[in-house]
């Protein structure tokens, strides 16, 4: 359904895409996950055909995206992360609005947009002018505003931004409920994976502007905790110098630190048995050893933290 | 029978058509709603009404009561109404050349930079309509407010002008005063693209319009005296600057629009400019036909015309090479 091919995006003297290939089946939920500034916005508004792209492709239901922005636009429907209404409009006389841009008649078009305001729990503040409306409920104006066109395609731009817990809850349930009774391609970005977790049947992390890792995400959990390494703590009595040094030595290890009374040893899962061989065999003693293993989280951290720089 | 089912399938499709209603018609419809219902809109009528009915009211009151006051060449009551200046109050023209820039900065100052700040505009360009539809309905939507807005009161003086005096305005006059609404109309748009044109370059409202405002302040106070300051003190002969002083004020759309509605609504003006001693004598004081009048201004016409489709082309070329969220 969305189809990305080398896509690069330049600006004045940043690279905010740099040479990114994805696809993304129809019906399929795909999450972008990505810190700020990795270009999350910017592939969404390249899609849309609202900004163009320096070099690369992008066709949505097979269309160029960048020359034929209209037919993208007529089976797409985008909620932007600053998604903001006309002040002096209802909120059903927005929906309304929009409708009609994409060529529904006024009675449908009012029909559709109450049905849509009680789907997102907004039917009592339908005739409350949008200006009264607070963050989450503006939100929730905003997916109505995105399905009121009946798109094929939903692009959400941090579509949780500002709604309280419980909310994000339901209004992630909503995305997931609507995209499987209809059909729908969901593309949604945001930079917390917890949230995106739950509803995506597939995530890529994005980093300064490349596509570090994309797949299912218990996949993606296994791949890259596979190439992890294990950090292990190690209390053991005494721990003298001669032992790190020692632990250095021992295969499969990569990094041995002193911490008080433990040592903190990093390195793969099977190192484990050497480790405590090592210690056991310099004449101290061996209270624990503990491995911590790497989870999705702490992967997303990792990245995270590292930035562009651990590309 | 054949071509009746066709025809009835013809009307039918019509009908369905006539029903989708097309994106473009729809964003004028609602920018002109959001005008009309605005303060700002209001504030603005108040203020035009107020101002001109005091003109208007007094040299009515002289032509009923005394019309022997107003100078002897206004055979033409009606333009009269609009140019006449009596007890030092400005006539018509001059308070509607003062105050239709300021509708038009008023009405286009936050024409983009407000919706980019509500975050209106990337949900707007996301529908299915081609990018410059929201520009020109931009334009288009407050170039009708503006219409309606100048001739509404210009009907309304003419009205009132026809209950006081009792007779009805010539042809020509009826067309002069025609021809003086189009072209305030085209006049306020050019200071509507003006204010367009900042709101897409400036992202903060206020900073918008103090910038138009300052370009008007600077063409109508203080580029004519820099004009007249720099011809005479350094060219010599009186006649050239003179000459030069008139060429480059009518860079100044303000002076353009005041020479143009002068002369359009003054048919006794014969000439732009200084007429030497040789041409004036021999000729009889009389006025000109709007033909002659027409094309004394015609240079004026064609200037503001283009001065407005220049700054319409330059907030057109703004918008569309202008980054989303920029
Ligand atoms: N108009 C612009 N001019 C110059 N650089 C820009 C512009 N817009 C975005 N960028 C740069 O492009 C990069 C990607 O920005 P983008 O908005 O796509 O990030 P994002 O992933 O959406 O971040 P966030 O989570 O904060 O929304 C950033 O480094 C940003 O500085
Ligand atoms: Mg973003």
């Amino acid at each position: 359904m969305i189809a990305i091919k080398d896509l690069v995006k330049d600006y004045d003297n940043t690279r905010a895409v740099d040479h990114l290939n994805l696809t993304i089946g129809k019906g399929e939920i795909f999450g972008l996950l990505g810190p700020n500034g990795a270009g999350k916005t910017t592939i969404i508004l390249t899609l849309l055909g609202l900004s163009e792209p320096t070099s690369g492709s992008v066709t949505v239901n097979d269309r160029n995206a960048t020359s034929e922005p209209i037919k993208v636009k007529k089976i797409t429907g985008y909620l932007p992360d600053d998604v903001g209404f006309s002040e002096n409009s209802t909120g059903l006389q927005s929906l309304v609005y929009t409708a009609m841009l994409n060529g529904i008649p006024r009675e449908k078009a009012i029909e559709s947009a109450r049905e849509l305001l009680e789907i997102v729990g907004l039917q009592d503040a339908a005739d409350q002018k949008t200006k009264t409306y607070s963050k989450g409920m503006t939100q929730r104006l905003g997916l109505a505003d995105v399905l009121i066109k009946e798109p094929q395609i939903m692009i959400l731009d941090e579509p949780t931004i500002g709604i309280d817990p419980r909310g994000i809850h339901d209004f992630l349930g909503l995305i997931r409920k609507l995209s499987k009774e209809k059909g729908m391609t969901v593309l949604l970005s945001s930079h917390l994976l917890h949230q995106v977790q739950k509803i995506c049947d597939r995530v890529g992390i994005l980093v300064g502007g490349k596509l570090l890792a994309e797949g299912n995400v218990h996949d993606l959990a296994d791949k890259l905790f596979g190439a992890r390494e294990t950090s292990f703590t190690v209390v053991a009595d005494p721990v003298t110098d001669e032992l790190v040094h020692k632990l250095q030595e021992v295969p499969s290890v990569s990094e041995v630190k002193k911490n008080g009374t433990g040592i903190i040893v990093t390195g793969s899962k099977v190192a484990a048995p050497l480790i405590s061989q090592t210690v056991v065999q310099s004449g101290a003693k061996l209270f624990r050893i503990s491995g911590k293993e790497y989870g999705l989280d702490d992967i997303y951290q990792h990245y995270f933290e590292g930035g562009a720089n651990h590309v | 029978m054949d071509w009746t089912t066709s025809i009835n399938t013809i009307l039918k499709e019509e009908q369905i058509m006539s029903d989708i209603p097309a994106p473009f018609r729809v964003l004028v419809e609602k920018e002109i709603s959001d005008h009309v219902r605005s303060w700002r809109f209001m504030i603005l009528v108040g203020l035009i009404l107020l101002t001109t009915s005091g003109s208007v009211y007094t040299i009515l009151s002289v032509i009923r009561d005394n019309p022997a006051e107003l100078s002897a060449e206004s055979t033409y009551l009606y333009l009269s109404l609009f140019t006449s200046s009596i007890n030092n109050l400005p006539p018509f023209i001059t308070l509607i050349g003062f105050l239709g820039p300021l509708v038009g900065i008023a009405l286009g100052f936050d024409a983009v930079n407000s919706e980019r700040n509500n975050g209106t505009i990337s949900r707007i360009l996301s529908q299915p309509i081609p990018r410059d539809y929201f520009i020109n309905s931009k334009f288009v939507g407050a170039l009708i407010v503006v219409f309606a807005l100048v001739f509404a009161l210009g009907f309304l003086v003419l009205g009132i002008g026809i209950l006081f005096i009792g007779i009805l305005p010539a042809f020509e006059e009826f067309v002069r005063i025609l021809m003086f609404l189009i072209f305030t109309c085209i006049y306020i748009a050019f200071w509507l693209n003006l204010g367009i044109t900042s709101s897409i370059v400036f992202r903060q409202a206020s900073t918008s319009a103090l910038s138009a405002l300052a370009i008007w302040l600077f063409f109508t106070v203080f580029y004519g005296m820099i004009v007249r300051m720099g011809a005479q003190s350094f060219i010599p002969n009186e006649a050239t600057a003179n000459s030069l002083t008139l060429m480059f004020s009518r860079v100044s759309p303000d002076y353009l629009f005041n020479e143009l509605t002068t002369v359009l609504l003054t048919p006794s003006i014969r000439s732009l400019g200084a007429l030497s001693f040789e041409q004036v004598s021999g000729t009889l004081p009389s006025t000109l036909p709007l033909g002659q009048s027409m094309l004394l201004v015609w240079p004026d016409i064609t200037a503001l015309i283009a001065g407005t489709l220049i700054c319409f082309g330059i907030s057109y070329a703004l918008f569309m090479r202008q980054e989303i969220r920029a």
